[in-house]
């Protein structure tokens, strides 16, 4: 990795007054806490969609496709719309992990983990369409090139569509290991901090017996940098295929060789919009505004706006190139766009995706956090209407004037559409709370050079390794020695409370004067409260704690099972000691 | 501060007479009249004269005749090949002054994108970068008065300036909005100007953020270089539509500007890497290590494989749709242009990905340039066959005009830029990233 040292001028990327600890604390509080109400609301709306389009896919299947909207000369239309839109969002997750892994791109670290993990949910939404528009979807093995009995039945290697096949699969691979390796440390975090052996077990398995060893470190950082080095043609190669859907047509208004790069200038615009939907309420929600901070929404924003523009400037090129190209029908199908019955759609993408990232050249804009999830539903809508766009407008004016019509949706291509959304947030509500959302191994490598934190003590000149304890107590010793004899005596002197002191010591207020117990971590104004009753004043005490006095402590206490030890109060308070 | 060596400077001037008379002798041995021409092609390639009577599907010969039926009488034919065999001393010339100048469009725009993204690693390089763009001045102004001779009708390079073309053409008259000789020249005047005024304003802040003591030079810089991206975008989009894709003016691709974009950003990466690793050689650039190195090799590979991508899209594209009048431009480099066409793939793509594979190989100075000089004439050849097909047809060689016309602007674009580097310390002081450049250590 490159070296510790950043120029002064850079923000801090992790900022509070951040330990390693701390990290550990922050990322495994939503997994190890309970979920809240909000949580159960808005898992509840998703399921209910998700059911919605459970029932509307089984309707589909059983009846026949004939109960979508399409028609003969729109043949495609929201089910493509959907299968693209869903697999553009995904690009943002590959385009962070990979392409900005190797940019060296210290920001990635806070928003990776998400952001891969929306990557894989939206593929297995995009992956929906395609095997529920075959009709018969337990022949959906036909699109791979396997050696049959059917006679000479081979897949056509001559159809994009088939490309796509391939592509998709080895994306959703390629992402899936990709993530589960960088996985691997944290969720050995999660098993080494849990407290039940059934979560002990679940965790263990998912990490692989990670054990943390240097030469688990060195493959972790070689297979990180080989995936990275595999995944970035993928970026572009996925919605590159995508685009050739069209492209390698000769429809007026698809084939236009501007499409690849074009789609995948797109597909990580509206990947990037649904990253900033996700985090900003999830940073909310589980409080991690330390470490997905506004300068993170803010260079999310940045490239919003840069593949916004990308998008604007191939907008403009094709509408310049149908005129120049004096191909009639080439010209009246972006005439058609613009002024034709669609003309609603047309507009509403230009606005979504072309005007509105524009606001992001403002400052005070793209750090206001309300402005920057307003635009990313903004942007996420107007990608959909890109696809359809593309897809419906040159569909419905063919070149036999007697076919032309418009597409309308029935309630089951909306119900499907609105299915996939419910799925996709059903995923994503479980992964909040059972994966370490953010990972935190990477966060703790930059640290040193990134925190605030660390910042701060090096421009002081401070030792890096100061902890912030002893800092503290040198600051304000006094305050708190003042309080101390005003604490009571020990009142609640049963059986376990005493044995507990026979192995910590006692504390003798009238010679000693008592710690701010509150400065090791875990530690609050009530459970200091707690322990004093106990008799449990000084660091010294809590110094002495081993496995044993945890569980008394514990059985004592009734709070909080197994947090003492997890915090190692006994190790922080050996520091604090000193 | 850095000077030039009389070496270099002498090896560049004599590059420069040696091109220039190089390019006089093209300009004078092509043939002053019809029959000279017969008589140069009945020399030049006895056997498969027959041969060309079959060309109707020629774009040049299709502009001219697009009404009438796809057969050219014997004496359209002869006249078809004096023209193109007049236009060879120029396509040659224009290649090669657009190349040179195009290499430093590429590294303008690297050095704005460095600036614009607050990169750590590359203020140490952004003098070599500042050295290379300042070609865009001598290389902008060549260009653009080859293109105001071309509207002179000097030259035939561009067929939608002869009146007498369009007059029989209804597609070209359709085009007339756009391409005409005086919004052409408006067009290339304001791009000329907003990259040169880009340039040299940058480079000003660039040396005054030396001896500062605030940082509002460098902010101001990171403020111009965002905006100016917004405008490189826009404009060498339309550059390339203008400059290369209208020599075919049926023709269109709306990747095109694009794609000539990659091949642009991948040449001035490759000068960077080129000249920091010389001026290395010879004791400078002390704080540039092998890592820097090693990133710029990275970009030369990184983008090598970003143009074939595009290469490839725009290709695949128009070959499976096989519509008439687009894929007629890659049939005419399949047929006449098979090995400059073909072999331009493989020196842009196959050499660079196998040579700069190995991470090791990236940080062998000797292996970069050997790379890089591969990746270079790729890129010349890139542009070749851009230029070269609509203009010289059958004709085209790689004989004394074109030699000529790499030597006498390589002579000028090495003299430039190397007396730009001359002219300023080598090392930016107080950029503010100048500190995490150095410690830069992959």
């Amino acid at each position: 990795m490159a070296s510790h040292y950043e120029a002064p001028i850079r923000k801090p990327l992790v900022t509070g007054d951040k330990g390693y600890h701390d990290v550990t604390v922050d990322i495994a509080a939503p997994v190890e806490g309970r979920a809240n109400k909000q949580w159960w609301i808005v898992f509840s709306i998703a399921l209910a969609a998700f059911l919605w389009g459970i029932g509307c896919i089984i309707y589909t299947i059983s009846t026949g496709i004939g109960t979508w909207g399409l028609n003969k000369t729109v043949n495609w239309a929201w089910d493509i719309t959907n299968f693209v839109w869903w697999v553009g969002i995904g690009h943002a997750g590959t385009l962070i992990s990979a392409v900005l892994l190797l940019f060296r791109q210290k920001w990635r670290m806070a928003i990776n983990r998400s952001a891969e993990a929306m990557t894989i949910f939206s593929v297995i939404q995009a992956g929906l369409f395609p095997i529920i528009h075959m009709g018969r979807p337990w022949l959906a093995y036909w699109v791979l090139p396997i050696p049959n009995q059917f006679g000479s039945l081979w897949v056509n290697f001559n159809s994009p569509l088939l490309w796509d096949v391939f592509a998709i699969s080895t994306y959703l691979s390629v992402s899936l290991v990709f993530w589960w390796t960088g996985l691997l440390p944290d969720f050995a975090m999660l098993r080494d901090r849990a407290v039940l052996p059934f979560q002990k077990k679940i965790y263990g398995l998912l990490s692989f017996g990670w054990s943390g060893r240097a030469k688990d470190w060195q493959r972790f950082e070689e297979v990180s940098l080989v995936l990275a080095g595999l995944a970035t043609p993928l970026v572009l190669s996925v919605h590159t295929i995508v685009s050739f859907d069209f492209a390698t047509s000769v429809i007026p208004g698809w084939h236009t060789t501007i499409f690849p790069p074009y789609f995948v200038a797109g597909a990580i615009f509206s990947g990037f919009a649904m990253v900033n939907t996700l985090l900003i309420i999830m940073r909310k929600v589980c409080h991690l505004e330390d470490y997905i901070t506004v300068q993170h929404i803010e260079l999310m924003n940045i490239v919003i706006m840069i593949t916004g523009s990308i998008v604007g400037c191939a907008y403009i090129t094709e509408l310049f190139m149908a005129w120049y190209s004096g191909v009639e029908y080439e010209q009246y199908a972006f005439l058609n766009r613009a002024t034709g019955p669609y003309w609603w759609a047309y507009w509403a993408m230009m606005t979504c995706n072309v005007f509105s990232p524009q606001f992001m050249w403002f400052k005070k804009l793209r750090t206001s956090i309300m402005f920057s999830f307003a635009i990313s539903i903004v942007v996420n809508i107007g990608m959909w209407f890109e696809r359809f766009v593309i897809i419906v407008t040159s569909l419905h004016r063919d070149y036999l004037p007697s076919s032309w019509t418009m597409f309308s949706p029935t309630f089951v291509d909306i119900g499907i559409f609105l299915g996939t959304i419910g799925f996709f947030f059903v995923l994503f509500l479980l992964y909040a709370r059972t994966f370490p959302v953010i990972a935190q191994a990477e966060v703790k490598s930059i640290l040193k050079s990134s925190g605030e934190r660390y910042k701060k003590l090096r421009d002081a000149g401070q030792p890096l390794y100061n902890i912030k304890g002893k800092a503290k107590v040198a600051a304000a010793p006094k305050a708190e020695k003042v309080v101390a004899p005003k604490k009571a005596a020990p009142k609640k002197d049963d059986g376990g409370a005493s044995a507990l002191l026979s192995s910590l010591g006692t504390f003798d207020s009238s010679k000693d004067t008592a710690d701010d117990l509150k400065l090791v971590k875990g530690i609050g104004p009530k459970m200091e409260q707690t322990l004093n009753e106990i008799g449990i004043f000084k660091f010294a005490q809590v110094s002495k704690m081993t496995g044993k006095e945890y569980d008394l402590l514990d059985s004592l206490t009734g709070a909080f099972p197994g947090r003492a030890q997890r915090d190692d109060w006994a190790g922080q308070a050996k520091k604090l000691n000193k | 501060m850095y000077t030039v060596s009389n070496r270099l400077k002498m090896g560049a001037i004599i590059m420069m007479v040696v091109g220039a008379l190089l390019t006089a002798y093209g300009f004078f041995s092509a043939p002053s009249t019809i029959e000279a021409a017969k008589e140069m092609v009945a020399a030049h390639d006895d056997g498969h004269g027959s041969g060309h009577a079959e060309e109707a599907a020629h774009p040049m010969a299709a502009d001219n005749h697009e009404t009438e039926a796809h057969t050219m009488t014997e004496a359209e034919h002869d006249e078809h090949v004096f023209h193109q065999l007049r236009n060879k001393p120029w396509a040659a010339l224009y290649v090669a002054a657009f190349f040179f100048f195009m290499i430093s469009l590429g590294a303008l725009a690297f050095y704005a994108i460095q600036r614009a993204a607050q990169a750590g690693w590359s203020p140490l390089l952004f003098r070599v970068m500042e050295g290379i763009t300042s070609y865009i001045v001598p290389g902008g102004i060549i260009v653009f008065i080859i293109l105001l001779l071309s509207v002179m009708h000097m030259n035939h390079l561009f067929v939608w300036m002869d009146p007498d073309v369009v007059a029989h053409d209804p597609i070209l008259q359709g085009k007339k909005g756009y391409l005409n000789t005086t919004f052409f020249l408006i067009r290339a005047l304001i791009f000329l100007a907003g990259w040169i005024g880009y340039r040299e304003y940058s480079r000003k802040l660039s040396l005054a953020q030396d001896e500062s003591d605030d940082n509002s030079n460098f902010k101001l810089n990171f403020r111009i270089s965002a905006a100016f991206l917004v405008f490189y975008l826009i404009s060498e989009s339309i550059m390339s539509w203008d400059w290369i894709m209208s020599v075919d003016p049926h023709w269109f691709s709306t990747l095109f500007g694009w794609y000539v974009f990659a091949s642009m950003f991948v040449s001035g990466i490759t000068v960077i890497a080129m000249v920091t690793i010389y001026l290395k050689s010879k004791g400078h650039l002390k704080d540039v290590n092998d890592s820097h190195i090693h990133d710029l090799a990275k970009f030369m590979f990184g983008i090598s494989i970003f143009w074939t991508y595009l290469w490839f899209s725009q290709f695949m594209l128009i070959w499976y749709a096989n519509i008439p009048e687009e894929v007629t431009y890659y049939v005419t480099r399949i047929q006449d242009y098979n090995l400059p066409f073909f072999g331009m793939v493989a020196m842009n793509f196959l050499f660079p990905v196998l040579l700069l594979m190995n991470s090791d190989y990236k940080r062998i100075n000797w292996f970069v340039i050997m790379a890089g000089i591969v990746i270079l004439a790729g890129h010349y050849m890139d542009i070749y066959n851009m230029i070269i097909p609509s203009t010289v047809g059958t004709q085209w060689s790689i004989g004394i005009p074109e030699i000529g016309a790499i030597l006498l602007f390589a002579g000028l674009f090495i003299f430039w830029i190397f007396r730009a580097l001359g002219s300023a310390p080598l090392q930016p002081k107080r950029n503010p990233f100048i500190e995490e450049s150095k410690h830069f250590h992959y």
